[in-house]
């Protein structure tokens, strides 16, 4: 392996955790990335959770950002079952970001792309990308940078409501703007 | 032998939650019409008294999960022998016993010295004598040993009672989310904890060897791989590229791994070797390419592609990069896993019931559903070929279930809290 970069990765990991720590984002590890922390099948019932958890913010919808002024408060958009296009009813929700992100060209936003829980967990991986990339496409051609906007797909791992009907699945077809 | 076709018999097993609380326990949702009849006569302890587990209880629970056995009630067992000689064949050919499962006990300091023997009943012969030591409190792994002996002297297939499971836990919804990943016995127990996260962790992966698990997980809120040696909990991250980097899956020689990366814009096949760290790309299309799996000879690849417009699954021939379509039964089958002797799929099919483990014959390509759940994931093949381990749903939770590879019998692992997804079944370890 490549040491250098992986070290590398382990210094941009634990800064994360870092900023995570500090700020109000959720989700972040609270260190101990250190590439040696997993706990061994082979332990003595050693149930270490090397890269336990906490510092959630508990807030429901999307996280974010402490310094949040400005930015559009509506953060979620929804899609149709088995489609990545873009509802007309939101269009009105990507121009105010794409507006906001022209204003502040140092402002950065993940698009976190979303599917409901029907069907196989890496297919839907590939699912969330496409909404979140159709998103990303959208707001290009609206003219925000390249540079602003970054997509990560969740498929489905991170529902927003837990259930096993149409209710539930439409409010887990989404993609979030993480600021 | 006893008439168990579509009976669908809730039986409450081995529910002693002696480790920790992720232990998984098992309940029997469909017994085999084929289960061949067999009596596991508790093991007499020199001295009196009883084994600190019931070793008995273990060899019979293991057979009769495989869905190949039909293991006697204790309250119909006619004798109590401890050892062939004590056997009166005849006594079981009354009680419709095909095979009679015997053994004795002594202990010796911290350990107990064991002799059990399998006899067959028509034949009247001993098939199996063995004296078996065991630490007291490695009874289960001694059970598990026995089972095994007994399961291949009967059907000639090696057991696979001494594998072990992987499994991801999740609980919560939304930003507010734990999610671990878990080792445990083939049966659930004896589970350990081997990472926990806040964010996802999914697709582990055992290597071909038994020793390394490779699985994706977000924790720097980014995908990426990662291969965590279980001997030494060393754990290097193997990719973190931008975008997906999803399903790994090991080659039968361990030395590359296949997976899916989007860094090209759309999630691709591509596979590592993972000494030179160097990549190749297996697929060039714009479509959703994923969930890559081996060949037992390590010749092909079978992936998930919607390349022509719902997901289907395709096999690669590993050195031409020639692609072929495999299926063509309904509109959504993907997430394909190959039996052990390479002839046929396992995979996950959409038809009327819902999404549910279905198994492809690679001859004929005639394809038959195995189950009758709605929302299953994941199948994953134990190295015998004889089972199939899989994620579905019970109410509103996930949970484990595994069915025979012919779909005759069945069971679940349900978990006391949160959902239970990402088996995967080791390889054979000893």
């Amino acid at each position: 392996m490549q040491f250098s970069s992986y070290a590398k990765g382990l210094a941009l990991a634990a800064s994360l955790a870092l900023v995570a720590g500090c700020s109000s984002s959720g989700g972040t590890q609270d260190g101990s990335m250190d590439g040696t922390s997993g706990s061994g099948a082979a332990g003595q019932g050693a149930g270490s959770g090397q890269v336990s958890g906490t510092g959630m913010n508990g807030g429901n919808g999307s996280r974010q950002a402490s310094d949040d002024q400005g930015i559009p408060s509506v953060r979620t958009i929804y899609f149709d079952f088995d489609r990545d296009s873009i509802r007309s009813e939101f269009e009105s929700v990507l121009n105010a970001h794409a507006q906001y992100l022209r204003s502040n060209p140092n402002a950065r936003v993940v698009l976190e792309g979303h599917t409901d829980e029907r069907g196989t967990r890496e297919y839907n991986m590939g699912l969330g990308e496409r909404r979140a990339n159709s998103v990303q496409r959208f707001m290009s051609v609206q003219g925000v940078s390249p540079s602003q906007l970054e997509v990560v797909s969740y498929g489905e791992e991170r529902p927003a409501v837990r259930g096993n009907n149409e209710d539930s699945y439409a409010q887990n077809r989404r993609v979030v703007f993480s600021y | 032998m006893k008439p168990l076709l579509n009976l669908w018999l809730i039986a409450l097993l081995a529910l002693f939650a002696t480790q920790a609380h992720a232990n998984l326990t098992i309940e029997i949702t469909r017994g085999s019409d084929r289960a061949i009849p067999i009596a596991i006569v508790p093991f007499a302890v020199e001295g009196g008294g009883s084994l600190p587990d019931d070793v008995a209880q273990v060899i019979s629970d293991n057979l009769e999960r495989s869905g190949q056995f039909d293991p006697l009630s204790r309250n119909s067992l006619i004798a109590r022998p401890s050892s062939s000689s004590d056997v009166n064949y005849r006594d079981w050919r009354a009680v419709d016993a095909d095979y009679l499962v015997v053994g004795q006990a002594q202990e010796e300091g911290s350990q107990y010295r064991m002799q059990f023997e399998l006899m067959d009943i028509y034949g009247q012969r001993r098939m199996i004598g063995e004296v078996v030591t065991s630490d007291r409190n490695e009874l289960r792994s001694a059970a598990h040993y026995m089972s095994d002996q007994i399961f291949e002297a009967i059907t000639g297939l090696r057991g696979a009672f001494s594998t072990r499971i992987a499994y991801v836990t999740s609980e919560g919804a939304g930003d507010d989310m734990r999610f671990a990943l878990y080792i445990a016995d083939a049966d659930g127990r004896n589970s350990q904890e081997i990472l926990t996260s806040s964010e996802p962790i999914l697709s582990p992966a055992w290597s071909p060897d038994g020793t390394k698990l490779a699985y994706v997980s977000f924790e720097t809120e980014r995908p990426a791989i990662y291969i965590q040696d279980l001997n030494t909990s060393q754990r290097v991250r193997a990719t973190s590229f931008p975008g997906i980097n999803g399903a790994p899956a090991w080659s039968p020689d361990g030395r590359r791994l296949a997976m899916s990366l989007s860094k090209d814009g759309q999630p691709e096949i591509y596979i590592m070797d993972i000494a030179g760290r160097s990549f190749e790309r297996m697929t060039d299309s714009s479509s959703i390419d994923t969930e890559p799996s081996w060949s037992p000879d390590g010749r092909s690849i079978v992936f998930t592609s919607d390349r022509s417009g719902g997901p289907q699954l395709y096999e690669m021939d590993v050195a031409s990069k020639q692609v072929e379509r495999l299926t063509f039964t309904g509109n959504y089958n993907a997430r394909g896993r190959y039996s052990p002797d390479g002839e046929s799929l396992f995979l996950i099919h959409r038809g009327n019931g819902g999404f549910q483990v279905a198994r492809q014959d690679l001859g004929s390509n005639r394809l038959t559903t195995l189950t009758d759940s709605s929302a299953d994931e994941s199948p994953s093949v134990a190295p015998n070929g004889s089972m199939v381990i899989f994620a579905t749903q019970q109410g509103n939770n996930g949970v484990l279930g595994a069915v025979s590879a012919d779909g005759r019998a069945a069971f679940r692992l349900p978990s006391a809290r949160g959902d239970v997804r990402e088996p995967a079944w080791s390889p054979f370890l000893n």
